[in-house]
């Protein structure tokens, strides 16, 4: 007769990296990395410390700030910059929704995909102000050029993200409408469009106030409305328009969040 | 009258899901499709469908081979065949009255369907079906308010609305609840009864399609291995359609339903007259 002695067993989390030689390998070769980058880094802290006062000057000349003698300058930057918003936004998403649509592998056809895809990347893979830059050798200078940066931006973002709200939808509720007989068209408004709207919504209004802060910069480059007014104060050396026109771009960008924030919460 | 005739379907992964499958289904018949998780249930029904592609066969119903059809032609052959889906697949953010009204797409042309604005009598009859399952007073909620049972007979609503000549139902009970679950099959049979449906109804419950079902398929790998009365379902047939088990308590006695009135353990089979107030008690 044996007594059944158990020994207790130990446990231990596996490691993340099997091999222990790999494990350490990579940890010590990241560290002597990153003191190699550190030090090679060139930080002139006397200069630094030279540039403090400066900065505090510079500052200071923003306060206060005048609203008064640049106000009807910057009320019409402001018009611009929102009707480009609008506009843009509005295109901008119209466009997006054939291209996004397009671009849903589980309901578009492989070359029409591929197209789509093709055009999102593209419409991806450059900034804005890049974007802006060459809209504006395009168009010329104003709001023209900075309303089609922002509907060209508004496609990348917009339809990639539409597009991956199609791929993600309930195959079943889909097909259950399919089984009815429906049409192509009708299947996408009846087994397609309730699943993706309310993403849609919110995120219309999301791209809504990302336009407005990027009509702010794209205007720098000469894409017109509020940017513009903004440059055209620094140009100047009008800093105390300048901090006028920073504060009211803050504003309406808050607003346009708390707006909405509140909107998106209503529709879900 | 449906006709399947040496049905196969291999998947893109090579799997072998029907191996030439031969069931005429009669007008007016109920049957089960029995038969283990992947034994080609659900492939059978959606073929017959063509939500899935048959790799060769024939399915006739009424004549024409469904196989062979074009895109519209489809349409047209879908909307005679209703289906009723396991866990409802209803769209979950259209109302209750959207998802009955989905049933007439396939009648009714696009700007009619996207203005909502569907003829009077679809209209009629979509408050007809849902006051035939006690629903009519959820026309406008949404379908995701809803508890599981009412789903379901939403979505036979759905299939019913379409004026079907057959009913293709994919594990109607899958996620219900034992009692949910038979009122919903009781619901599916008497329909079936007063329209003169054909139906095939996929089921893993074996009480169920015996209490339900006139006749019962069993399924195993894709092959035909019973066909028959429910009655037929012996501990040997059992075995040869799931394989080896204990199924004394699974089978219906059949003696004890030759012999005169119905026994405690066969379920009641009330008379096929729903009152809205056990129908209520779905919640």
């Amino acid at each position: 007769m044996s007594v059944a002695v158990t020994a207790s067993r130990r446990w231990k989390k596996p490691p993340l990296i099997k091999s222990a030689w790999m494990r350490w390998t990579l940890a010590i070769g990241a560290a002597v990395y990153l003191a190699l980058v550190f030090q090679t880094t060139p930080v002139n802290w006397a200069r630094a410390w030279e540039g403090l006062p400066r900065g505090a000057a510079f500052v200071s000349a923003f306060f206060p700030p005048d609203f008064i003698s640049r106000w009807d300058e910057i009320a019409e930057g402001i018009a611009e910059s929102l009707w480009m918003t609008v506009v843009s936004t509005v295109v901008g998403i119209a466009l997006s929704v054939s291209v996004g649509t397009g671009a849903a592998k589980n309901i578009a056809p492989a070359p029409v995909y591929y197209f789509c895809r093709a055009v999102l990347a593209v419409s991806r893979s450059f900034q804005e102000i890049i974007l802006a830059i060459f809209f504006v050798k395009l168009f010329g200078f104003g709001p023209f050029a900075g309303f089609v940066t922002l509907s060209f931006a508004t496609i990348g973002f917009y339809g990639k993200l539409f597009a991956e709200d199609i791929e993600d939808m309930d195959p079943a509720q889909a097909e259950a409408v399919r089984a009815s007989g429906a049409s192509w068209l009708q299947w996408i408004n009846y087994g397609v469009q309730p699943q993706v709207m309310p993403r849609m919504i919110g995120l219309g209004l999301y791209r809504f106030d990302i336009n407005f802060r990027e009509s702010a910069v794209i205007g720098i480059v000469g894409g017109g409305g509020i940017g513009a007014t903004l440059n055209t104060a620094f140009d100047r050396y009008e800093f105390s328009s300048a901090a006028a026109i920073i504060i009211v771009i803050i504003v309406i960008v808050m607003l346009c969040e708390y707006g909405s924030g509140y909107l998106r919460r209503w529709v879900q | 009258m449906l006709r399947i005739k040496g049905l196969t379907k291999r998947y893109r992964t090579g799997d072998l899901a029907l191996k030439g499958i031969d069931i005429d289904v009669p007008d007016g018949q109920v049957m089960a499709l029995i038969g283990p998780s992947g034994a080609g249930k659900s492939t059978v029904i959606r073929c017959v469908d063509r939500l899935v592609e048959p790799t060769s066969g024939s399915i006739e119903l009424n004549d024409v081979d469904i196989v062979k059809l074009g895109a519209g032609e489809l349409r047209r052959a879908r909307r005679r065949m209703g289906m009723i889906f396991q866990e409802y697949a209803l769209v979950e953010r259209l109302s209750v009255m959207e998802n009955v009204l989905t049933g007439r797409l396939g009648y009714v042309g696009f700007w009619q369907s996207w203005l909502r604005r569907f003829p009077q009598s679809d209209i009629d009859e979509a408050f007809r079906l849902l006051e035939r399952v006690g629903l009519d007073h959820m026309a406008d909620k949404r379908a995701d308010e809803l508890s599981g049972g009412q789903r379901q007979r939403v979505g036979i609503c759905r299939a019913l609305i379409q004026n079907p000549e057959l009913l293709l139902v994919d594990e109607p009970t899958a996620s219900l609840d034992p009692k949910t679950s038979r009122q919903i099959m009781r619901l599916i049979k008497e329909l079936c009864t007063e329209r003169k449906l054909s139906a095939i109804i996929n089921i893993h419950d074996v009480m169920l399609a015996q209490t339900f079902a006139e006749r019962i398929v069993g399924l195993r790998l894709g092959e035909i291995v019973y066909d028959g009365p429910p009655d037929g379902l012996t501990p040997a047939v059992l075995t040869s359609i799931y394989g080896e088990e204990d199924w004394s308590a699974t089978i219906r006695k059949v003696d004890e339903q030759a012999g005169g009135p119905e026994e405690d353990n066969v379920l009641p089979f009330e008379p096929p007259r729903p009152d809205r107030n056990r129908l209520a008690g779905l919640t």
